[in-house]
């Protein structure tokens, strides 16, 4: 035992002595979660609108209220002409423009209906799409809420656009993925260089030659970036609730439960991957392209599962990511218990045993 | 009466890799308490045998035993009972020189303070350092802080791999003086080393070649295998004084040691005098001939040269 703690001893050493490990380890998780969730954002929090309100009556004030107050837009100017509006988008002085046609209200008494022209700029579709989602919805929430008995407002038409989802573009659905991004590299790429960092120096050699056995010296690797893990997971949590306002539906007990689970299944990967090769930089190339790349384009972190080709669902299905996704996303976003979670968790259970029990049969006890 | 234990027994010990064969046959015995040298070039096999001996290779054919235990069987009992020093400086060097010993001192389930008296010697000289990230040492820091690290749990056998190489004279001295007081607290040690210097320090030296032992004797027995009349030749024009010697149909060999050549002839009945007026009538001024008595290197390099273990002549 004293041995043991000789040797975790030795590996904290290690981690914060190198100053691109302690790097990796600690300042690249902020980043990542601070990046993703800011640019994120950015994007759909300051929509600068301009109004060209041709109407100038009750029902396009209430609903240019509506989107002063939705949080997503800032009324940046009102327009006095059509010219005015291409200028203002050349400018860059506004990213969505609203016009109103005459007679509003009457209108919409009159025939049921009133149209309001949704302009955005093309030029950037991306932004342009996400934009004009929540011009519809904005409009789809006035048409709800503020029916007085009259009905009046249904009537109101905005282009048919896009629909709005908040699952698809939202941080709510990144820090889920960044979690498992985050702990895949923490876990599997820096367990498998560490280990093949002293095949390469010749003290595992040493390490060898002395009376730790084979699960202790693992044990030893693997247990400090356990801990350094969870304390990722617990920052991404925090940060993601108070800096983002991302929502923990579910058990938060259940959620960490889970979490070490999955960052045990990337740990076996590491062990894995350092038992099959001695060099570091073969370590890396295989962590990087085999695990980092999968888990960000196959696990459903950024493209939907679902619409992938079948031979790319099938794939997707080895990628202990996957699941940890649909673990997280349930427990996170949609609140689900252990029942509905099961599955995945017993996949990812069946990964981690074979994975280990694969290691400790192919870790050597001698050099070939 | 008591005879000697052993602490190493090799029997027709083989390995190959690939097409290399790295040990051929060896047979061996090494006594407790004995400081053994394997002397050869790189390739030799020395660090294929030792590693073999710390359990880290399997032999290919033969048996290889440590304290009478078979380093295959009871490898992990063996790993126990030695200090094993691999030829390439294997400590953490983002550790410091202390925290290095600590940790050896702790996977083996010990202290410093415990074996503290079998490194003080070593360790004295370490300890002003005692706070430096091992990769930071000099060289010859770097193979003392080696030693203790491998000494620190007080093995029953020390095998060492070229531990001098790439260190300084002062520093080579030093370390085999260690080893020295090694031998006087009663621990095995067998050290591989390419310089012959070295190997007069052991009780008993190895020669390996290709994997081969070409003898086994103690350092002043060894040169008697050596049984030619040697010469060393010493002349203003060294190198032309090699080229003309080799060229001569009499020479047998011709080598270079620092500024003199050793020479022998095929006929044995050759005199100083003669090689002298020999060489002067080619033209070489300031012209020494001395018989000497052959050294351990002499003698290596004539078992090298006729490779069948036994010098000819």
């Amino acid at each position: 035992m004293l041995s043991f703690m000789g040797f975790l001893q030795k590996e904290f050493y290690h981690i914060f002595r190198d100053r691109r490990t302690a790097v990796i380890l600690f300042g690249m998780p902020l980043i990542q979660l601070l990046l993703f969730g800011f640019a994120i954002r950015n994007e759909i929090q300051d929509v600068k609108l301009g109004v060209y309100d041709k109407s100038r009556d009750a029902v396009t004030r209430a609903i240019i209220s509506k989107f002063a107050s939705s949080g997503y837009f800032i009324l940046s100017r009102e327009v006095r002409s059509e010219k005015e509006i291409e200028d203002a988008f050349s400018t860059g002085s506004i990213t969505e423009a609203l016009v109103f046609e005459p007679d509003f209200a009457r209108r919409l008494q009159r025939d049921g209906r009133a149209e309001v022209q949704v302009i955005t700029d093309g030029s950037n579709p991306n932004l342009s799409r996400i934009v004009s989602g929540y011009t519809a919805a904005v409009l789809q929430d006035f048409r709800n809420s503020s029916v007085q008995g009259s009905g009046m407002e249904a009537g109101v038409v905005a282009v048919p656009l896009m629909l709005f989802n908040p699952e698809l573009k939202s941080v709510d659905l990144f820090v889920p993925g960044l979690m498992a991004l985050i702990l895949m590299l923490v876990s599997a790429l820096m367990t498998s260089i560490s280990i093949t960092r002293e095949k390469e120096s010749g003290t595992m050699e040493v390490l060898l030659v002395s009376s730790l056995r084979p699960a202790g010296i693992i044990i030893g690797k693997v247990v400090p970036y356990f801990l350094l893990s969870f304390i990722n997971v617990l920052t991404i949590i925090a940060v993601a609730a108070l800096v983002f306002g991302v929502p923990c539906r579910g058990s938060l007990l259940l959620l960490l439960l889970e979490s070490l689970l999955f960052i045990v299944t990337a740990l076996s990967l590491g062990i894995f991957i350092s038992s099959v090769t001695s060099s570091q930089q073969v370590a890396m190339m295989i962590a990087l392209a085999g695990l980092l790349l999968p888990t960000i384009l196959l696990s459903g972190f950024i493209f939907p599962v679902a619409s992938m080709p079948l031979p790319l669902r099938m794939i997707s299905n080895i990628i202990p990511a996957k699941w940890y996704l649909i673990i997280v996303r349930g427990i996170m976003l949609k609140g689900a218990g252990f029942s509905y979670i099961w599955k995945e968790t017993l996949v990812l259970v069946a990964m981690s045993t074979i994975l280990i029990v694969a290691s400790i049969k192919k870790f050597k006890i001698r050099l070939q | 009466m008591s005879i000697a234990k052993r602490a190493v027994q090799l029997s027709a010990l083989s390995k190959r890799f690939g097409a290399v064969e790295a040990l051929q046959e060896m047979t061996l015995s090494v006594d407790e308490g004995e400081l053994f040298g394997f002397i050869g070039a790189d390739g030799a096999g020395k660090t294929t045998l030792l590693r073999i001996l710390a359990t880290l290779l399997l032999p290919g054919g033969g048996k290889a035993e440590v304290s009478g235990l078979d380093v295959v069987d009871s490898y992990r009992n063996i790993r126990r009972r030695i200090g094993y020093m691999p030829g390439r400086f294997s400590l953490y060097q983002d550790l410091t020189v202390e925290e290095n010993l600590r940790f050896f001192a702790t996977i083996f389930g010990t202290t410093i303070s415990e074996n503290y008296e079998l490194i003080r010697d070593i360790y004295i000289q370490l300890e002003p350092f005692k706070n430096r990230r091992a990769g930071k040492l000099s060289g010859g820091m770097k193979q003392k802080l080696a030693l203790c690290c491998a000494l620190v749990h007080r093995p029953e056998l020390l095998l060492l791999d070229e531990p001098t190489t790439g260190v300084d004279a002062i520093s080579r001295a030093e370390f085999w003086q260690m080893l020295g007081r090694l031998k006087e607290q009663g621990i095995t040690t067998l050290v591989s080393t390419p310089y012959m210097d070295e190997a007069a320090l052991c009780d008993r030296i190895a020669f390996m070649q290709e994997g081969r032992l070409l003898a086994v004797e103690t350092p002043s027995a060894i040169t008697t295998l050596f049984r030619r009349p040697l010469f060393a030749i010493r002349a203003r024009q060294t190198w032309q004084l090699i080229t003309w010697l080799r060229s001569t149909t009499e020479a047998h060999s011709v080598y270079a040691f620092g500024r003199a050549v050793h020479y022998t002839a095929k006929c044995p009945g050759q005199t100083p005098d003669e090689l002298l007026e020999a060489l002067q009538r080619q033209g070489f001024t300031e012209v020494e001939v001395m018989r000497i008595t052959p050294g351990i290197e002499d003698t290596f390099m004539a078992l090298m040269e006729s490779k069948t273990g036994e010098p000819d002549g």
